[in-house]
């Protein structure tokens, strides 16, 4: 059994840690240069308010105290991922982070019942340790993971935690009551070419033919037919929802300290990433960078840290995303450790084609834009007609002062000495 | 007269930790012959080893006020909470009162629980509603002086 663990409206429950204030309200995080709304606690939600909001058109709200903004502090939320995951390592030898706010973890080896109560402590422990809430959606597979996940979310009386096991008439009821678009793997335009066919729900998935699924779909959507049916066909690095991010990572092949290697292969992984961004048409706001050494040796000293770092404006620009990765990794690097792996992910997609956005955050000239446009073009085609690797950036070396103003960014309680939330004695 | 006791000769080359993530110089769980090495461990002293037991749920906090006085916790000195620990009446903890996060003593008087201050001048607080919770557990207070 497989489970996917979503931390709820993670960047506001990350800054609610540290303003218990904020807790009922409703909070929005905006993106660079307070640009627009990117992430939404629900009860900004549910005034109606939607991602991608231009924060200016909500200041009149802020000013009359009826709602609250603030900028995005992707240290405090990288730090904050960090920990959640740790204490799900404790539960699990088998943890992978699909996104910052999201991961996979593996539960071999329990009865139902143990399931369900291991479930629940692990729900509880996440909330406790860390201060984040989270919800627990439990299957064979991840597909029906994720849908557990969506069920333990929106229905109340599961609490947070869904365990799902195929063939149940609960299994049955679920699907049949969530339409396809709340599903993982399945977009908008593919909704619509469904429901020509009469397949409308998760269940209708499940039941149709597989075959003629891939005859006039694709493997890709046979995988999520199949995976709804409890048979699993998707691995962790096949399935990836398209616009959400992006995750390159690699163990090195072996454990080692040397900063040039690491440093070459977070170039490698940046440049990959940036190229799969392209290839989709999206652009990131945000980079995370991470190290691990290897958790099976307990004689070596255990160091896995990550950091997230904003980009001065949502690009696909290589340059810019091999920047903030060179950055990330000055930071996070220590001598002394045996890393064993590493790797880029580039958070908080949103599509190139949304030119407004990119204006409402930090201006970029049209001739700029299109110089960078060209230049990452000829770059891909070379790469992709020649080989892998024809063409590829160094990694910079780390420039001055890396963010930008920003008129409402909260502290970074947990990575900065001169920043440690405070706590009143009275 | 106050008598000290040396434990041990800090970690000269102690590498710089960014985050409250202790070095694991443990060696549980594996089996087998010690390594002749191991005579030699533990000679050097990691703090992160001795005050952050959960690195995962270990947070610092700077103290601002001054009703924790009698209780040695002082403005400027740094809290280090530990939310995994279930909080137990003595305790010293941090709570949220009110939206605020505070430091408090944690008592239980007549069965009902209480937040009080070291300040006989603020009232205890009866920890019932919501309005009310406690975040986390007081390990250590790290008081600084000039030097």
């Amino acid at each position: 059994m497989i489970g996917l663990v979503d931390c709820n409206s993670f960047y506001v429950s990350c800054e609610r840690v540290f303003q218990p204030r904020l807790r009922g309200l409703p909070v929005g995080v905006m993106s660079n240069n307070d640009g627009c709304v990117i992430a939404l606690s629900t009860e900004l939600k549910a005034m109606g308010i939607t991602m991608g909001t231009p924060a200016f058109e909500l200041q009149h709200l802020v000013r009359q105290g009826h709602l609250h903004l603030l900028s995005s502090n992707y240290e405090l939320y990288g730090d904050m991922s960090a920990r959640v995951q740790a204490v799900l390592e404790e539960f699990s030898p088998g943890v992978e982070p699909y996104s910052i706010d999201e991961m996979f973890v593996r539960f071999d080896g329990f009865s139902e019942t143990q399931l369900l109560e291991h479930a629940r402590q692990l729900h509880h422990k996440v909330r406790q340790y860390t201060g984040i809430p989270v919800c627990v959606g439990v299957a064979p597979t991840r597909t029906l993971a994720k849908f557990a996940n969506r069920a333990a979310k929106k229905i109340p009386a599961y609490r947070g935690v869904c365990v799902l096991k195929s063939g149940t008439a609960e299994t049955r009821a679920l699907l049949q009551r969530f339409e396809l678009g709340d599903l993982w793997g399945v977009g908008r335009r593919l909704v619509e070419r469904l429901a020509v066919l009469g397949i409308r729900t998760g269940w209708d998935l499940a039941q149709a033919d597989p075959k003629r699924i891939r005859q006039q779909f694709s493997v890709t959507l046979e995988r999520t037919a199949l995976e709804l049916r409890g048979i699993s066909c998707i691995e962790m690095n096949d399935f990836h929802e398209p616009r959400q991010r992006i995750m390159t990572s690699r163990s090195f092949g072996k454990l080692t300290n040397n900063l040039g290697e690491i440093r070459e292969a977070i170039r490698q992984h940046g440049q990959r990433g940036a190229e799969k961004l392209r290839g989709q048409a999206s652009l990131a706001r945000a980079v995370l960078v991470f190290l691990k050494t290897n958790p099976f040796r307990p004689d070596l000293p255990q160091y896995s840290p990550s950091l997230a770092v904003e980009l001065p404006r949502p690009t696909d620009d290589s340059r810019e995303i091999l920047h903030a990765a060179g950055y990330a990794l000055q930071r996070i690097y220590r001598e002394g450790y045996q890393y064993q792996k590493g790797g880029v992910m580039l958070i908080d997609l949103i599509d190139a084609d949304r030119q407004q956005l990119s204006l409402l955050d930090t201006p970029q000239s049209d001739a700029e834009r299109q110089r960078s446009a060209k230049l990452m073009g000829v770059m891909d085609a070379l790469n992709s007609r020649m080989g892998r690797g024809t063409v590829k950036f160094g990694t910079p070396s780390p420039g001055a002062a890396w963010h930008l103003r920003c008129a409402n960014l909260t502290k970074r309680y947990t990575t900065r000495w001169e920043e440690l939330p405070a706590v009143t004695a009275r | 007269m106050v008598s000290l006791q040396i434990l041990g000769r800090a970690d000269e080359a102690a590498p710089s930790l960014p985050l409250p993530y202790p070095l694991s110089l443990g060696r549980a769980g594996l089996s087998g012959f010690p390594s002749p090495a191991q005579d030699y461990e533990g000679r050097t002293l990691d703090l992160n080893e001795r005050f952050v037991k959960k690195p995962s749920a270990t947070f610092f906090l700077a103290v601002t006020g001054d009703s924790m006085g009698p209780l040695g916790i002082h403005e400027g000195d740094t809290l280090v909470v530990d939310r995994s620990v279930d909080a137990r009446p003595g305790q010293i903890i941090v709570a949220m009162v009110d939206g605020e996060i505070t430091v408090k003593r944690y008592e239980r008087i007549d069965d009902k629980h209480y937040l009080s201050s070291g300040n006989p001048r603020y009232a205890p607080i009866p920890l019932v509603d919501t309005e009310c919770q406690v975040w986390g557990v007081v390990r250590a207070v790290i008081h600084e002086f000039m030097v």
